[in-house]
């Protein structure tokens, strides 16, 4: 047991350096690959192409904020179906329960960004300044040149790494060789420049400084995990009850755990495991790799650091194997998630296969709701607003359908055809009349129901309804 | 070395408790209170360069003399720096012929409203409604004529406008100084025929000899009205102050009309333009 504290605690302390060793193992093997999966999407998407028409961009990936489009390959969203991102934003964070519940912090420790570029940084670091004894000694030591040097090197392959982070994040927002050549050539526009800084600059503070502190002090899932979670949730643990009393090997304890600190020493938050579950652990898994592979070389068996569920506990306490790990993945609360996740992006999929390329709607004027003329008609103006959601001008034909034979004309010209420009709004002005001797003359209001056809062959159609007003005095 | 770690049963607590779980007294790591200096920094370097100290009569300015109004400022300006072109376009083109390009209507009709807006829905409503004594710019009637340079004409003099020499003046009298109560009675039956609404004919009877002598040089033998005179149609369904027998015998008896202002002393040449092509696509233009 320590001593007793008898001096206040600080209230600031500085950042203990952590140094994490390397390791080879099944999940370090897994997370070279998601890593290499996930900057190869986020650097590459943007460069891919998609041949939408000579009108519409070619970029496969792309959010237009300037005319408002979100393209993702053969899928093209206008602001009026957002309803789709706010559907996929629902989609992420279901599936952000799904896997904590089921895996714990599985997002943390394998995906999430800050993981995947800290992780980057740690092996730039490694490679120029070698592994956990050899940076420990530089730190400890004076500065020299040999210091000096490694220091740039390694300071300069963040950067170019932040750099490219910030670059690839606007090519996401403008057509990527376009903005590539603007950019090396200075024609980008200032925010281009103005988001690659900040985008570099956290970058590198976060991925190389920063680190463990982003998780630990900065984000609020850490904490809204911990209350996803429960006992049948998977988590790395440490299997106090086989490793304790842990000792050297000559020590003659009984526990399992030869306290190497292979565990301590890979982990990259800089905590012992073997304290139990905390909120700095990200479930990283290196230290599953480094205690399995000291376990292999004293010959005893594997998994004293392993993926366990807290429900298990008691049974292997008691001398039991635990449960299999699919009773554990299988259960409701994870039945309730995936169901809501694929009801959900079933909904979209249905609603992106519905929807028309075309639509319209209608607009009554209320201000005044209408106009006599001096022959007594009563005329109601309408604006409309058909979208074209396809690469190409489409010419349509407006119509009218009410009980009374009314005169429908398009600002004042009776042919009621217009043509809607390639991606694109026509917005149009459209009198409707009655004369005073229909019963919408007089009537408080009469359904209209406004039909606008494409003109071509086997053209399509839709409507939509609205009202005529007439004058009750 | 590791340093000895304190293990959690001995870490001092706050000493708050909830449910058993206690609340750590951890240290804040040492660049959060960096931050908080430079945050300190911030605020020093800020109240220097911009507006930040209240004085009784406004703050202090900054060095950088930065306002929300020369902001406001320098964005009217470049606006109209960008409008330049299409502004002199706008002057160059005789009014009749804006129609026949695309972006000068668009520039015409969206800049007229926001004068029409501004100067105009106070009386004619914003959406060119009208009201009693207000005429109604969306529809087919006009007292001084609804073609383009007409309703320019009408911008830029006014009607009635005093401080105006080339507004145009006209005045209905007020006949019950002139008439008979009876004849009003009989001229107001015969004016609501004119318009085909119900009426007594046999006072009517007496109305197109009262006409002919008071009316007909201002509204027209047939009551067709007269736009040289500003003086309604009387015929049609459309009335400026009331079309009913008692508003109309009241009209006659009293007398009314309008004023409006000159518009060429208060906005540019330009906007007159735009609005005045504003309202004729307003659905009443002729």
């Amino acid at each position: 047991m320590t001593d007793q504290i008898t001096e206040p605690p600080r209230l600031f302390e500085a950042r203990e350096p952590v140094f994490p060793q390397r390791i080879s193992g099944w999940y370090r093997r897994l997370k070279w690959r998601i890593m290499l999966g996930t900057l190869a999407i986020y650097y590459l998407t943007p460069w891919i192409r998609w041949d939408r028409g000579a009108n519409l961009p070619d970029q496969a990936v792309l959010i237009d904020l300037a005319h408002a489009r979100f393209y993702f390959f053969w899928i093209e969203i206008w602001p009026h179906e957002f309803y789709v991102v706010a559907g996929l934003l629902i989609m992420a964070g279901l599936g952000l329960f799904l896997f904590t519940a089921a895996l714990g912090r599985v997002w943390c420790g394998y995906a999430c960004p800050q993981t995947v570029w800290t992780d980057l940084f740690i092996l730039v670091e490694r490679w120029v300044e070698g592994d956990r004894n050899a940076r420990i000694r530089l730190l400890r030591s004076p500065w020299t040149l040999r210091t000096a040097r490694l220091r740039a090197t390694k300071w300069t392959l963040w950067l170019l790494i932040a750099l490219a982070t910030g670059g690839a994040w606007v090519f996401y927002f403008a057509d990527a060789p376009t903005l590539l050549a603007d950019l090396v050539t200075f024609r980008a526009p200032f925010v281009a420049y103005a988001t690659i800084g900040v985008l570099t600059a956290t970058t590198f503070v976060f991925g190389g400084f920063l680190r463990e502190q982003v998780c630990t002090y900065m984000c609020p899932w850490p904490r809204i995990q911990a209350a996803m979670m429960d006992e049948d949730s998977l988590t790395v643990a440490y299997r106090d009850w086989r490793g304790e009393p842990r000792g050297k090997k000559h020590e003659n304890t009984s526990g399992d755990c030869i306290d190497c600190m292979a565990c301590v020493n890979v982990c990259p938050q800089g905590i012992d495991i073997r304290d139990g579950q905390q909120v700095e652990c990200i479930t990283c898994a290196l230290c599953i790799d480094a205690c399995d592979t000291m376990m292999e070389k004293i010959g005893k068996p594997r998994g004293l650091i392993d993926y366990v569920a807290l429900s298990d506990e008691p049974l292997e306490r008691a001398g039991h194997p635990p449960r299999s790990i699919w009773s554990h993945v299988l259960r409701l609360r994870n039945f309730i998630y995936f169901g809501l996740w694929t009801g959900i992006g079933a909904m979209l999929v249905v609603a992106l296969f519905i929807r028309s390329d075309f639509s319209l709607a209608v607009t009554p004027d209320r201000n005044p709701q209408f106009v006599k003329l001096s022959d007594g008609t009563i005329r109601n103006a309408y604006t409309l607003k058909i979208n074209n959601q396809t690469g190409f001008a489409r010419d349509f034909h407006i119509s009218i359908k009410t009980d009374e034979p009314l005169r429908v004309d398009l600002e004042g010209t009776a042919e009621l055809n217009v043509t809607v420009p390639p991606d694109g709004v026509l917005n149009t002005r459209v009198y409707i009349f009655a004369k005073p001797e229909f019963e919408a003359n007089r009537a408080e209001t009469t359904p209209v129901r406004f039909w606008v056809e494409e003109r071509a062959e086997a053209g399509a159609r839709t409507h939509a309804d609205t009202v005529f007003t007439g004058d009750t005095q | 070395m590791r340093k000895p770690k304190l293990s959690d049963e001995d870490y001092p607590t706050t000493g708050h408790e909830w449910d058993g779980i206690r609340e750590y007294d951890k240290p804040m790591p040492r660049w959060w209170l960096w931050t908080f200096y430079a945050t300190i920094l911030f605020a020093l370097v800020y109240v220097v360069f911009y507006p930040a100290i209240p004085l009784v009569n406004g703050a202090t300015p900054g060095v950088l003399g930065w306002s929300t109004r020369a902001d406001l400022a320098a964005e009217v300006e470049a606006v109209s720096l960008r409008n330049a072109d299409i502004d002199q376009r706008l002057l160059d083109t005789p009014i009749g012929d804006l129609g026949a390009d695309p972006d000068l209507t668009r520039y015409a009709t969206a800049g007229g409203a926001a004068v029409f807006r501004t100067y105009c829905s106070q009386c004619h409503g914003a959406g060119a409604q009208g009201a009693k004594g207000y005429p109604n710019l969306q529809d087919d009637d006009w007292l001084w004529g609804g073609d383009l340079e007409a309703i320019v004409l009408t911008l830029k003099h006014g009607i009635r406008d005093d401080g105006d020499d080339d507004t145009r003046f006209s005045q209905m009298p007020a006949f019950g100084d002139i008439l008979e109560t009876g004849e009003i009675d009989a001229l107001t039956q015969y004016v609501l025929s004119l318009s085909g609404q119900d009426h007594d004919a046999d006072l009517a009877a007496a109305g197109p000899v009262l006409f002919e002598e008071n009316c007909a040089s201002c509204h027209g033998e047939t009551g067709l009205g007269e736009r040289e005179q500003g003086a309604p149609n009387l015929t049609d369904a459309i009335w400026l102050f009331g079309g009913d027998a008692e508003t109309i015998g009241h009209t006659i008896t009293f007398s009314r009309y309008g004023m409006m202002p000159a518009w060429n002393t208060r906005i540019s040449e330009a906007q007159i333009k735009q609005v005045a092509f504003y309202v004729h696509q307003l659905g009443g233009g002729e």
